[in-house]
This record gives structure tokens, C-alpha cells and sequence, in this order.
């Protein structure tokens, strides 16, 4: 049942647009389209690099948040969670529009920045930016990054933790060879689950990207909205997913490979 | 547990972190109220008086309660829906045997994990070769698609979170499977269930890519919100109108988890505070 929307999808993408209607003779023209117009490819790379770098960011920031709460948090532990992971459940059209409103050329922090009198012009970079859409998606995917994180950190059997240290291992190197080895399973479902659903993101570029921070996602809008080339759309979803299945694959088995190194 | 003390002790940086790392959670969300109760066009620093005239020119607005309807009913529609296939699809995957049952909850969470634009482009794309013309009730076919994962993930850790001899005594007692599933293993999961009502409800209430593409002429109140963000002058009133919304929000997910509190992934049962 829930694939039928994709098979559909599928099909589509081998079709040609002629005026409102659909021409169904299968046809790659528009793979063959999507490869020689630059446009297309450059959009694609950007969304991944994008979606890339918030990804790292998200787990990287929310690691020491998950494992605190893991380790040292120990009365009301469930309050905790629903605090980090509470914004997640609200709009994300709402939590996008907030940080426009902080980071807009009049937004908070630059008027903020001005009446201290820090700088004297607002700054322009913030808003409509490649930076913008970053760290707006690193911030609003933060509660999927901690959930899993959370979930594998708590697994840890704390007696090894008590072995590394009496066989000697200090903080750090108890952290390194212990307790990050065994939260790897956690690492990997949470970027996954930041960089699939980012790298088609619309909503964040649209408001926040301006025209050097636009991605995949707002081509794909547009195809089935302004441009009207449904065909094409379905082309450009066929294959952001193909890319993401493809960069997911590719780093599920270096972790894997890692891993084995590892242990 | 004497012995591991020394994870005990506190880490006073790392504490440091988790409060800036709260702060700059909900610090940007904040300022949607701060500024819906400011005087001013424009949002920016130093404040003006405080007012309430953004709301109340709010309330005024006849598209802004058509918008609010339409996303109620939607959501009330759709969280009844989901959270009924929700429990049926929980039980059958925690107490039957099912082939393929790793498959299914795999096609359950699909949502979750695909990007939502396409999981929008292919609905569009099915329903208008199937000739079914976009509405309100189109959109609400999305969102049961979205709520689902919501209402499992809600609900599988309450039914695996009682004794099933509880079931099985109830059918020693000459219960049928009918009965025992409404006076044994409802009342537990009921908790569950209100949780999941709460949950979905606001996850259809607050969507807007599905509602973006499988919307027809009548929108729902992110579509209208979305509409309005072109036009400076109308951006108090949105600050007004999205900080009521983010905090009706807020309430029903709490109380959400409040009321579903003990069956959170990763706690263990019986270590409820």
C-alpha cells in the first residue's frame, strides 16, 4: 500500500509533460536532462553538503547532552528527556519562522548586536545564507539525534565502565575505548535519521536560504508548483532518493568496517 | 552499586552544557511571544509597550478561524483514525506472531526516516492519477500516513509493558478474546492511547509539507500562516497567532508524556520517579 505512491512516482518520472496533460511513452530524456543541465547536479551536491555538515554538527553537539543525561542524571530522568526533545513536536514551519525572526536583517541578534553597540550595521550574512539553513536544521533536528543516542548510551552495561578503570584507564581513555565503541549503534541511527529527512527539506531554504542557500527540495516544490513539470519533479525525487540510499549504504558499511578495525 | 561512585560524581562543565544546551533549545521559540506582545512593526530590539493589540486584531480575522477550524477538524479526524489503527497495529506486532514483522513496523516508520517532500510529490502524483481532487480530506490521508509512526512508537512500548499472563488469565477465566481485549488490555494501554490522541493531534495540527501538496482550496492554519509570511505588515499577527499555537503545543505534548510517563524507550520498568 505504502509503496504505491512511489512505484506511481516511478513511472511518472519516465513521462513527458505536454501541456497539462502527460505524453506516457517511456522516455529517459528527463535522466538524460537532469545530468547534462548543471543546475540540477549542483543543487543536488549542495543539499548533501549541506545536510552533511548539519548532520556532524547535530551529533557532534548533542552527544554530550545525551550522554549527561545518560550518566549523571539520576532523579527524574524522564522529565529531562521530554524537555530536550518537547520543541521537536512543535511546528516545524513555527520553529523555522523563530529563527528568521532571530536572525533576520533586522532580527534580534542584530539589533540586539546594535543598540549594545557592538556593530553599526546589521549583520547581512546571517539571514539568507547557506550558514542560516545550517544551523536552523541542526537546531530543529536535535531531538532525533538525542533519542537514539540517548537510548544507546543508557544500554551500556556499567560494570565495563568499573573494568576499563580498574584495569587502569582513565577518564578520557575509558570515554574512548568503552563508551564510544559501544554508543557507535546510536551515532549511526542518529545521523542517518538528521541527513535522510534534511537533504529534502524545503521549508528551511525557502524561508531562510534566499538564493544561494537554496537545495534540492525547492527545485522539486517548484516543478510541481510554478514549473509545472510533474514528470521532471518526479525525476529529481527518484533520484535525491537513489543519492541518499546511495551516501547511507556507503556509510553504513565504513562504519561497519571501522568497527571491525576497531575491535 | 557502591562501586561506581565515581560515575556518580557529578561533572559540573558537562552540567554547564546541558543548561546552555536547553537554553539555545527553546530560546529562539521564545522570542515568537516575546515579540507578539510588542508594539512595534517591526521585530527588533530595544522593546516598545506592551500591547495586546496584535491579538486581538487576530481574532477579528475571519480566515484565521475558517484556517483554525479546518486544522481541528483534520486533526481530530486524523488522531482518532491513526491512533485506532495505532492500537491495532501495536497489538498485532507485540502479541501475535506475525511473518515479516520487522518488514512491517519497517513500512510503519517509513515516514519517519523519507524525506517528506517526496512522501508528498508521490501522494500527489497517485491522487491525481486515480482523479480524486485535493481537499481537506486529501490532507488528512496524508497525515494518518504521518501520525501512524507517531501512534506505534506511542503505543508498542505500553503493551509491552505489562505481564500478558494478565491476558491469559483473563482467558483461563472463560473471557473471549473481544472481551478480554476491552476489560484487560484496554484499561492498560488506555494511558497510551490518550497519549497517542494527544501526540497525533498536534503532529497533524502543526504539519505543513503534506498539507502544502495535498491541500486544495481550503487551507489549514500553517497553509495560512505560510501565506501571510510574504507581507511585512501582517508578521506581528503571526508572531501572535504561532506563539499561541506553539504553546497549545507545548501543553498537549507534555501532558502527552506526562500522562504516557513509564513507557519511554530506554527506561526501565519499575524505575519510574
Amino acid at each position: 500500500m505504502i509503496l504505491l505512491p512511489f512505484a506511481i512516482l516511478l513511472v511518472m518520472s519516465f513521462w513527458t509533460p505536454v501541456g497539462f496533460e502527460f505524453d506516457t511513452t517511456p522516455t529517459l530524456n528527463n535522466y538524460r536532462e537532469a545530468m547534462e543541465r548543471p543546475i540540477y547536479g549542483a543543487l543536488l551536491e549542495r543539499s548533501l553538503r549541506m545536510s552533511g555538515i548539519a548532520t556532524v554538527a547535530t551529533v557532534i553537539l548533542c552527544y554530550p547532552m545525551a550522554y549527561y543525561v545518560a550518566f549523571h542524571v539520576h532523579r527524574n530522568k524522564m522529565m529531562w528527556i521530554v524537555l530536550m526533545t518537547l520543541p521537536f513536536w512543535t511546528s516545524y514551519l513555527l520553529r523555522v519562522f523563530a529563527w528568521k525572526v532571530v536572525l533576520g536583517y533586522e532580527g534580534v541578534i542584530n539589533s540586539a548586536l546594535i543598540s549594545v553597540g557592538l556593530i553599526e550595521k546589521p549583520l547581512e550574512f546571517l539571514l539568507y545564507s547557506q550558514s542560516a539553513v545550517i544551523i536552523t536544521l541542526a537546531h530543529a533536528w536535535a531531538a532525533f539525534a538525542i533519542l537514539p543516542l540517548y537510548v544507546s548510551l543508557e544500554k551500556i552495561d556499567r560494570s565495563l565502565l568499573e573494568a576499563a578503570t580498574d584495569l587502569g584507564d582513565g577518564p578520557v581513555m575509558r570515554f574512548l575505548r568503552v563508551t564510544l565503541p559501544l554508543s557507535l549503534p546510536g551515532v549511526i541511527s542518529a545521523s542517518l535519521l538528521i541527513f535522510i529527512p534534511t537533504t529534502g527539506d524545503y521549508i528551511t531554504p525557502a524561508l531562510l536560504g534566499g538564493p544561494d542557500g537554496a537545495m534540492i527540495g525547492n527545485l522539486i516544490q517548484k516543478q510541481f508548483g510554478p514549473i509545472n513539470d510533474w514528470p521532471m519533479g518526479a525525476t529529481l525525487s527518484i533520484i535525491l532518493m537513489l543519492a541518499i540510499a546511495f551516501i547511507c549504504a556507503v556509510f553504513i558499511l565504513l562504519t561497519l568496517f571501522v568497527r571491525k578495525r576497531i575491535s | 552499586m557502591s562501586s561506581d561512585t565515581y560515575i556518580k560524581r557529578p561533572n559540573r562543565p558537562l552540567q554547564l552544557y546541558a543548561v546552555i544546551f536547553l537554553i539555545a533549545l527553546y530560546a529562539p521559540v521564545l522570542f515568537l511571544p516575546l515579540f507578539s506582545f510588542n508594539d512595534s512593526l517591526y521585530v527588533r530590539f530595544p522593546l516598545k509597550e506592551f500591547t495586546f493589540k496584535w491579538y486581538v486584531e487576530l481574532f477579528q480575522r475571519e480566515p484565521v478561524w475558517n484556517a483554525l477550524m479546518n486544522s481541528v477538524r483534520i486533526g481530530v479526524v486524523v488522531a482518532v483514525l491513526s491512533t485506532a489503527m495505532g492500537v491495532f497495529a501495536a497489538k498485532a506486532i507485540t502479541r501475535y506472531r506475525i511473518p515479516g514483522r520487522g518488514t512491517l513496523v519497517g513500512f510503519i516508520m517509513l515516514p519517519l526516516v523519507v524525506p517528506l517532500i517526496i512522501f508528498g510529490v508521490a501522494l500527489l502524483v497517485l491522487l491525481s492519477q486515480l482523479g480524486v481532487p485535493l481537499s481537506l480530506y486529501t490532507v488528512a490521508i496524508g497525515h494518518m500516513i504521518i501520525c501512524l509512526p507517531f501512534s506505534v512508537a506511542t503505543l508498542i512500548p505500553r503493551f509491552e509493558g505489562f505481564d500478558r499472563a494478565i491476558e491469559e488469565a483473563s482467558a483461563d477465566l472463560g473471557e473471549n478474546a473481544w472481551w478480554t481485549f476491552w476489560r484487560v488490555t484496554f484499561p492498560m494501554v488506555f494511558p497510551g492511547v490518550v497519549a497517542s490522541l494527544m501526540l497525533t493531534f498536534t503532529v497533524s495540527f502543526d504539519e505543513f509539507i503534506m498539507a502544502f501538496f495535498l491541500s486544495g482550496t481550503q487551507p489549514t492554519l500553517p497553509m495560512y500562516i505560510w501565506g501571510q509570511l510574504r507581507f511585512p505588515q501582517e508578521f506581528p499577527s503571526i508572531l501572535a497567532l504561532a506563539s499561541m499555537i506553539i504553546a497549545m503545543s507545548f501543553v498537549l505534548v507534555f501532558l502527552g508524556q506526562w500522562i504516557n510517563r513509564g513507557a519511554q524507550p530506554g527506561t526501565i520498568k519499575g524505575d519510574e520517579t
